[in-house]
Parts: structure tokens; C-alpha cells; sequence
């Protein structure tokens, strides 16, 4: 395994063209169904201008992998969608401006559940995505393909987006680290709309010094987004190796229980104690109103993604099929055609939530759930530095064990969600396998915690070397 | 109208700004090539967010305290559901609750002659969809374009509360916030759909119809009074009105209805949380500060400072430009007979051609009223002057005296005239002499022929008698 930093230094050599190369011959290759398309053109050209002239970019020559979901100027962007088909956006969302801006190099896009909906990437209209430790299992979701091909040595690293846990979740079924940002802190320009008010783009890497590195490059204010805040740069680098001596890591005791894998338990408990022997202490503390998140969170997150999903009507771009009648049967036709039916579901719950008498009903109480769930979160940061959990409840399951089952697949969001709904960052870190498959550590902070959680996650790291293994794929 | 119940929905676009709603693209679209003013952003391409042009607000606060409206501690924007070609991203991003002002009232002059106060019931802010170009009419067309340069275009919808009784009423209304409007520097009616009012109207009793999209103040009076004979003839027959939305035939000068509100759209009104909350409780005064002289202060003043009949002081005020206009030749020339001379004679010419009052030179106003207030010129002459140079027909108004001999004839050739006149006029004269009056006349009129008219035929009348009497 090799840092970005340490790979950018290596790589200005001269071999950023053939290190390019390589990758794409082991993605064609590949049987894990991580990338839905390879800008290989423009990324060896990229690369080649790297070798000629390397720049000082922080990623210079770094190539990396983009989430579907993501706008990339030139290159297709899809949402693993049928809807969005031959979709080329004419702009950069603002983490592609930033990460071109060091000089990393745009390798292509990355396998996901259609529209970020799902915890498998089986919903992808490109079909599923294997987990490198088990091709027979789900990489999780909805970021499942950027955590599959940095987790199966096809990029060395990659963006998701998180809007109930969909970079963690993935990030621990596939063995590496992955982090949420503080609402607010990256901006979401250029990100498709699944839940506005819940998602934020964040890297998956192999490393906690990585994604502090990537976060240093994408996080900060951008006037295109009015939700971003805080400064225009921050610094997560510096005071990464300051020990967690000293701090104080609360247990959320609603996190263990009925539900929760044995072997999940166990590492997780493992991390904690592991991170006693490093100087922090425990408590358990309660958040009481988690027990809403899910059906919170799913009440939002549907309401909002029935009217961000309006606009794909075949009209300006993407799938536009069949014989054209008057504008409301071929859009009906159209949206008919190219959902689909995950994400169907969620647009008919999240319109029904939001229509006339049930909005009180559903989403206002949905919206006081959410200041309820912020509140818990703000009272035992009131105690505590951090928070340590599962990311997820179980390991990776199969590829089409619980797709036809969609309540079982919402219940494995339960220890994510929460995050979302309060706003606050959240990692995972590998901290175990159960048999072959890979446990996640979830480390939560306060608001714009972020270099709290990276400090923790990186004592834990240099502690541990779940992070050093890598799977056996071909 | 006793028992005639309107209230108006007017949608505003704030054309006066610069850039769009919630994107940097230019307002100035109109007549530029279809698409070509958009970006991502008023495209609603997968990805972009909106953000708040902060203008535009400050704009709608201002219109606000202008209605006399309460403005909100805070304000928030709302997502309006719905499906329409126009309408690219599936939801138009308007207000809901909390909106940005709310309870506020202007006065009209009512149909009975006596002022009336009007309520407003809010105004809120909301981004313009972009606008369906049909091949053909609406019904028949084989294929329709859209053009969405208009999208994102920042209006503000007032809302008044059922206030208005007449046809006429509601045009008083639409006069007097566009009047208030350009006050504001806020907006600019010469532009196309600049401004589109949806009408409710119900006779007493009865139900409501709306008739949407109404462009032009003529268009609302005709569209008001062709659904008051509608309903009033459904009444006769004992047929009930039904809830529904209308729409305008400006060709054939009726409504026609386009759905019933039985089917009514359920706009799913949810907070857009790609902005965030306003608090704009703070910008207000600074606002409030700066607020111009609004139409009916300025009628008030000029009455007081100029000695202004009421009517004048209105008819002159009505618009800013004109308002402008008048106190420009105020300055220069004689006041009150400015007053007169700028709202009965040259208003009444630039409407008569479809000009603007940027069509006359204030200086030439004033050369015009100082002649005539020094009696260089006959009043004929002033309109004269006046035509001539809206048709571009002279240079300055002394120029255009001298081309067309327009110059007031005096003192030598009009004694002259008078001598001459009274000599070959010996049987009016004995008349005169036997007690009638009127002889006067047949004198004065041949003075007035020898004078091309250019002489004051008061001053004549004087003149004659004096020589007469003297002889």
C-alpha cells in the first residue's frame, strides 16, 4: 500500500502514464464492476502532460476515482441511471474543479445504486458491483463502486457521497476508510440531488492520512453553494498524529443489541479497548431518539428526492425514447422507462409524504424527529470528544440476498442515518473480519470535528493493520 | 359595481436587475438569440444549486415597504411541485409561509370618484419559468419550443385581498403599483411580459373563477368585464358558476376555461434546503432610508410647492419620467403653465404618437412655456411647436417659430392692421357707432386675416375699439 502523498512524489519519476496504463488494463480486466465509465483518453493525456511537466499539485499525477453521481465536465454522468443515459455534463462539480486544481488525474466514474439509493449497488442500472474480498457479496452502497475499486487496487482512491451512510457503508464492507463530512463542509455543487439536506461528498482511500489529505482538497466555502460554510481551507494534515491520549469516547449504548453481528461486536469492542490502551477513555452514553432515525430519515430523504428527481424528463437531456405524444404522456413515458423501481418507490413514498394532509403527518414530524436526534447528539458531545460505533450492524452480504427485501436493507442504515440527520462527520476505519469480510469502526464528532474523528482514526491505524491487508482478486 | 368581487395576483419581474434570480446569468434577454442567457444553474442540469441574488430581495423589500407591508423577521423559500416543459427542474422555487411581506395597502381612485383603500395580502419572491413557443396556436400546433431565457428571471407575485369592485378598479389598481413600481426603479413596463396578472372574480354569492396570465392592462379590464357578463347571464339562468381556472382569448376578447379546481394540482410546498433561512429584519431600515418619494407624496408636494390643480398635480405624477420631466421645466419656466401645458397638451401628443416623454427635450419645453408666458406666442402656435418637434420636423422651438412665422404678431404691423381695417370698414363702424357690439367683430376678423391669425384676438378686440372710439 503506498500514501497519495508518497505516490504523487514517486510518480513525478516519470511513470504516471504507465502507472495510468496499468490501472486501466487491471480495471478491463476486472471482474468487480466498479467503474461504469473509464475516461482513459483524457486521463492518459492528463497523465502524460504530468510526466512531461509534474506541477506542484498536492495530488499531481494522482489518479482518481469519481462517483457517478458527481458532475464531470466531458464525461458522462449518469447516476448508474437509465434516465440519465448519455448525459455529459458542460460542467465540473466544485471537488472535481478542486482535485484537478492539485493536479489529480479523473480516471472515470464509479459504479453506484441508482441515484444513491440502496445499501448494495445492486440498484445500478449497470448492474451490481462485487466486493473485492467476496465477488459473491455486495461492496455496500450507495458509494459501492469508488470503496470496490480502491479496495481492489483499481484506483488509489476515490469520491462517494453519503447521504444515510452511503461512503461509510461501503467503506466498511470493503475494508477501508471513509468519511462523512459536517454538513456544510464540502461543497455540493455539482453533486445530483438525492437528499439536499442530508448529503455530502467524502473520499474513500486506504488511509486516514489520505482521506485527511483529500479532505484538505475538496472541504471549504464555496459561494455556488449556499449551504457551505466555514472557511475557504482547513488543515486536517497537522495535527493528525496527536494521539488520543486523553480523550473522551462515548458508547452509544442504543448501538449494541438485537441486530448487531456477533463478530461485528466483538472487533468494534476490540477498537474501543484498543483505544483505551492508547490513552482515551469510555463512557456509554445514550442518544434516545435514534431509535426514529430510520423512519426519519427515510421520510426525508424521500420527500426530497421526489422533487429533486422531477427535472429528469427526457426533455433537455438523457434517455428520450419512443414516438413523442403531448408533454405529460411521453415525460410519464420517459420517467417510466428509465427508473428504476427503487428508485420508483421512493419517489411515490416521498410524494405521498409531502402531499396535502399528510405533510404534517409525515415530514413536518419527520423535520422535529431530526431537531430531536441533533439535540441527542449535541447533549453527549456535551460529555464526550467522540462517539464509536459499528458503521454497520452486519458484514457484506450476498449479491441478491436482501434485494427483494427492501425493509431489511433500510434496517442496515441504523447505526449511519443518525449522522446524516444530525449533520455531524462520521468515519469508518477496518477494524476487524468476520470470516473474509471486513468490519468497520464508525467514529462520530461534533460539528466540524473532522480533525477530532481523523486524529482518533489515525491513532487507531497506526495501533492496528486491518488497513495493511488487501483482498486477493483477479 | 355592488356586487362584483376581484382580487389580483400580479407577478412582477424584477427587470431592472442585472443578473438573474439564483444564477449570475443576464436579464437582458429580450430579443437576443432563444437559450442563449442560460447556465446550468437556470437549466436545472443535474447537480447545480440555486443561490439567492441578494439585490433581488433587497428589490422586494423595497416594493414591500412601498404596499405598506409588514416585512417578515425572517424569510425562507419553498418548492413549488410541479411538471411542465417550461419549468426545468420540476419545481419552481418560490415562498410559502413566511413569505416576504405581508398585510400592506395602496390607495386608488375608486369608481365613485372617492379614494379606497385596497389591501394587499402579500408578496413574495419566486423565479419565472421559461416560455413556450408554439408552432402555430395553442390547440393545433404540431411541435412547441421552449426558450428558457426567461427561467430564472426574479418576480415578485403581489397578492390583493378581494378588494376591487370593477373592471375599472382593477385597472386603477394595475396603474398605480406600475406607477409605484418605476418610482421604486425596480422595474421596467415597457418590457415584454413584464408584467402578468391572474384575476379572481366572483359575483356576490357566488363561486369564483380565475382567469391566469392575463398580459396588459387593457387585457384585465376585458377579460374582468367579459366574465362579469358571463357569470351575471349563468346567474339569470340559475346556473351556478363553477371553481375554475380561465384563460384570456386576446384575440377573440373572451375566457375559456382550462380546468376545474375539482382536479386541482397539490404543489407538495416544501422548504428548499438548498437556501438558507433570511433574516432580513435587519436590512429594513437602511431600506426604509432609502426610499424615493412614492407617486402619492409627490402629487401632494406638487400641489404645495407649485400651486398645482389636484388633477395636474395626478396626471403629472402618475409616472416618474414625467414627474421628472415637469419639475426639470418647472425649474425654467413658469410652473402652473408648465403644469397645464405638459399634462393636457404634450402628454395628450406623445400618446397620440405611442411616444415616451424621453421623446421631448425638457430645455424645449421650457423655451415653449416661456414664450408663452411673455405672449410671443399664441397658444395655437405652442401646439404647433409641439407637433412639430415630436415629428422632427424643426430644430428648437425658436427655430420652428421662425420657419413656420409662428412668431406672435406685435406692436407696429398689428396697429397697422387695425388702421387699415377699421378705413375699409365704414358700415361696421357707423353700426358700432348705432349701438351694436358685435360690429366689432367683422373688424377684428379682417385684422385678423391681415394678420395670418398670428395676433391675439383679445388684444385686437381692444385695439380696434380704441381706434374706433377715437376716430
Amino acid at each position: 500500500m503506498i500514501m497519495l502523498s508518497q505516490l504523487s512524489e514517486e510518480l513525478k519519476g516519470g511513470s504516471s502514464e504507465e502507472y495510468v496504463s496499468r490501472l486501466f488494463e487491471k480495471i478491463k480486466k476486472s471482474r468487480l464492476n466498479g467503474f461504469t465509465t473509464l475516461a482513459e483518453k483524457s486521463a492518459l493525456l492528463a497523465a502524460r502532460e504530468f510526466d512531461r511537466s509534474p506541477g506542484t499539485g498536492r495530488l499531481a499525477g494522482v489518479p482518481i476515482a469519481i462517483k457517478e453521481c458527481i458532475s464531470t465536465r466531458g464525461i458522462e454522468t449518469n447516476c448508474s441511471s437509465r434516465i440519465l443515459r448519455g448525459y455529459v455534463p458542460p460542467y465540473d462539480a466544485h471537488v472535481v474543479e478542486r482535485l484537478k486544481s492539485e493536479g489529480a488525474i479523473i480516471m472515470g466514474k464509479a459504479n453506484m445504486d441508482e441515484f444513491a439509493m440502496g445499501t448494495s449497488t445492486e440498484t445500478s442500472c449497470f448492474g451490481p458491483t462485487k466486493n473485492p474480498w467476496d465477488t459473491t457479496c455486495v461492496p455496500g452502497g450507495s458509494s459501492g463502486g469508488s470503496a470496490a475499486v480502491v479496495a481492489g487496487g483499481e484506483a488509489p482512491a476515490a469520491l462517494g457521497s453519503d447521504t444515510g451512510g452511503s461512503v461509510r457503508c461501503p467503506a466498511s464492507f470493503c475494508g477501508i476508510v471513509g468519511l462523512k463530512p459536517t454538513y456544510g463542509m464540502v461543497s455540493r455543487y455539482g453533486l445530483v440531488a438525492y437528499a439536499n439536506s442530508l448529503e455530502q461528498i467524502g473520499p474513500l482511500t486506504h488511509t486516514v492520512e489520505d482521506t485527511a489529505l483529500l479532505m484538505e482538497v475538496i472541504a471549504g466555502h464555496d459561494p455556488r453553494d449556499s449551504t457551505s460554510v466555514g472557511t475557504k481551507s482547513y488543515s486536517f494534515l497537522s495535527g493528525l498524529e496527536g494521539g488520543v491520549s486523553g480523550m473522551r469516547i462515548g458508547i452509544p449504548q442504543e448501538c449494541f443489541g438485537e441486530g448487531v453481528d456477533r463478530q461485528v461486536e466483538k472487533a468494534v469492542w476490540q477498537a474501543i479497548h484498543t483505544l483505551e490502551g492508547l490513552g482515551a477513555s469510555w463512557q456509554t452514553v445514550s442518544l434516545p431518539h435514534t431509535r426514529y432515525a430510520l423512519a426519519a430519515y427515510y421520510v426525508i430523504a424521500m420527500s426530497e428526492a421526489s422533487s429533486n428527481l422531477a427535472r429528469f424528463d427526457g426533455l433537455r437531456y438523457g434517455l428520450r425514447e419512443g414516438e413523442d405524444k403531448d408533454w405529460h404522456t411521453t415525460f410519464s413515458a420517459i420517467r417510466a422507462q428509465g427508473f428504476g423501481p427503487e428508485v420508483k418507490r421512493r419517489i411515490l413514498l416521498g410524494t405521498y409524504a409531502l402531499s396535502a394532509g399528510y405533510y404534517g403527518r409525515y415530514y413536518l414530524k419527520a423535520l422535529k424527529v431530526r431537531t430531536l436526534i441533533k439535540q441527542d447528539f449535541l447533549k453527549a458531545f456535551g460529555q464526550v470528544d467522540i462517539l464509536a460505533s459499528p458503521t454497520m450492524p452486519i458484514p457484506a452480504f450476498k449479491i441478491g440476498e436482501r434485494i427483494n427485501d427492501p425493509l431489511s436493507l433500510y434496517l442496515a442504515d441504523v447505526f449511519t442515518v443518525p449522522i446524516n440527520l444530525a449533520g455531524v462527520p462520521a468515519i469508518s476505519v477496518p477494524c476487524g473480519f468476520a470470516g473474509r469480510l471486513p468490519i468497520g469502526l464508525q467514529l462520530i464528532g461534533p460539528h466540524f470535528g473532522e480533525a477530532t474523528v481523523l486524529k482518533a482514526a489515525q491513532a487507531f491505524e497506526s495501533a492496528t493493520s486491518f488497513h495493511e491487508r488487501s483482498p486477493e482478486v483477479v | 359595481m355592488e356586487d362584483v368581487i376581484i382580487g389580483l395576483e400580479i407577478h412582477v419581474q424584477l427587470n431592472r436587475l442585472a443578473s438573474k434570480m439564483f444564477c449570475g446569468c443576464s436579464t437582458a434577454y429580450h430579443n437576443c438569440q432563444p437559450n442563449s442567457h442560460t447556465c446550468p444553474v437556470c437549466l436545472g442540469l443535474p447537480g447545480s444549486l440555486p443561490v439567492l441574488n441578494k439585490k433581488a430581495v433587497e428589490y422586494g423589500i423595497k416594493v414591500g415597504l412601498a404596499l405598506n407591508c409588514k416585512i417578515e423577521e425572517e424569510t425562507l423559500f419553498y418548492r413549488k411541485n410541479y411538471y411542465y416543459p417550461d419549468l426545468p427542474k420540476g419545481f419552481q422555487i418560490s415562498q410559502y409561509d413566511y413569505p416576504l411581506a405581508t398585510a400592506g395597502h395602496i390607495m386608488i381612485l375608486g369608481d365613485d370618484g372617492a379614494e379606497r383603500n385596497i389591501r394587499i395580502n402579500r408578496a413574495h419572491m419566486e423565479e419565472d419559468p421559461g416560455r413556450l413557443v408554439h408552432a402555430g396556436t395553442i390547440d393545433k400546433a404540431k411541435y412547441t419550443m421552449v426558450d428558457y431565457n426567461r427561467c430564472g428571471m426574479p418576480l415578485l407575485e403581489v397578492v390583493t385581498e378581494p378588494d376591487l369592485c370593477s373592471p375599472k378598479e382593477a385597472r386603477a389598481f394595475l396603474d398605480k403599483l406600475k406607477s409605484i413600481l418605476e418610482y421604486l426603479e425596480v422595474f421596467d413596463g415597457s418590457l415584454e411580459g413584464a408584467m402578468r396578472v391572474d384575476a379572481n372574480i366572483s359575483l356576490k354569492g357566488g363561486d369564483r373563477s380565475e382567469v391566469k396570465n392575463i398580459s396588459g392592462f387593457k387585457g384585465v379590464e376585458k377579460a374582468l368585464s367579459y366574465e362579469i357578463t358571463r357569470q351575471r347571464n349563468l346567474a339569470r339562468r340559475s346556473i351556478k358558476v363553477v371553481q375554475e381556472t380561465r384563460h384570456f382569448d386576446e384575440i377573440r376578447n373572451i375566457t375559456v376555461s382550462i380546468r376545474s379546481k375539482v382536479g386541482a394540482h397539490d404543489y407538495r410546498y416544501f422548504p428548499e434546503c438548498d437556501l438558507v433561512v433570511l433574516r432580513i429584519a435587519s436590512w429594513v431600515p437602511a431600506i426604509r432610508e432609502a426610499l424615493p418619494e412614492l407617486p402619492d407624496a409627490k402629487r401632494e408636494r406638487f400641489v404645495r410647492q407649485y400651486g398645482l390643480a389636484d388633477d395636474h398635480a395626478k396626471s403629472l405624477t402618475s409616472e416618474i419620467r414625467v414627474a421628472n420631466f415637469y419639475e426639470t421645466v418647472a425649474k425654467m419656466a413658469a410652473p402652473r403653465l408648465a403644469a397645464v401645458w405638459i399634462a393636457d397638451v404634450l402628454k395628450g401628443e406623445l400618446n397620440y404618437r405611442d411616444m415616451a416623454i424621453d421623446a421631448f427635450r425638457a430645455e424645449d419645453m421650457a423655451e415653449i412655456v416661456q414664450m408663452l408666458d411673455e405672449k410671443k406666442i399664441t397658444e395655437d402656435g405652442a401646439v404647433q411647436i409641439i407637433r412639430s418637434l415630436l415629428d422632427k420636423k424643426g430644430g428648437s422651438p425658436q427655430e420652428v417659430v421662425a420657419a413656420l412665422g409662428l412668431g406672435k404678431a406685435e406692436g407696429d404691423a398689428v396697429q397697422r392692421a387695425v388702421r387699415e381695417a377699421v378705413a375699409e370698414s365704414g358700415a361696421a363702424v357707423a353700426d358700432y357707432r348705432a349701438g351694436s357690439e358685435r360690429a366689432l367683430n367683422f373688424i377684428v376678423g379682417k385684422v385678423m386675416k391681415k394678420t395670418k391669425g398670428k395676433a391675439s384676438a383679445a388684444e385686437v378686440h381692444r385695439l380696434v375699439k380704441e381706434e374706433v372710439d377715437r376716430a
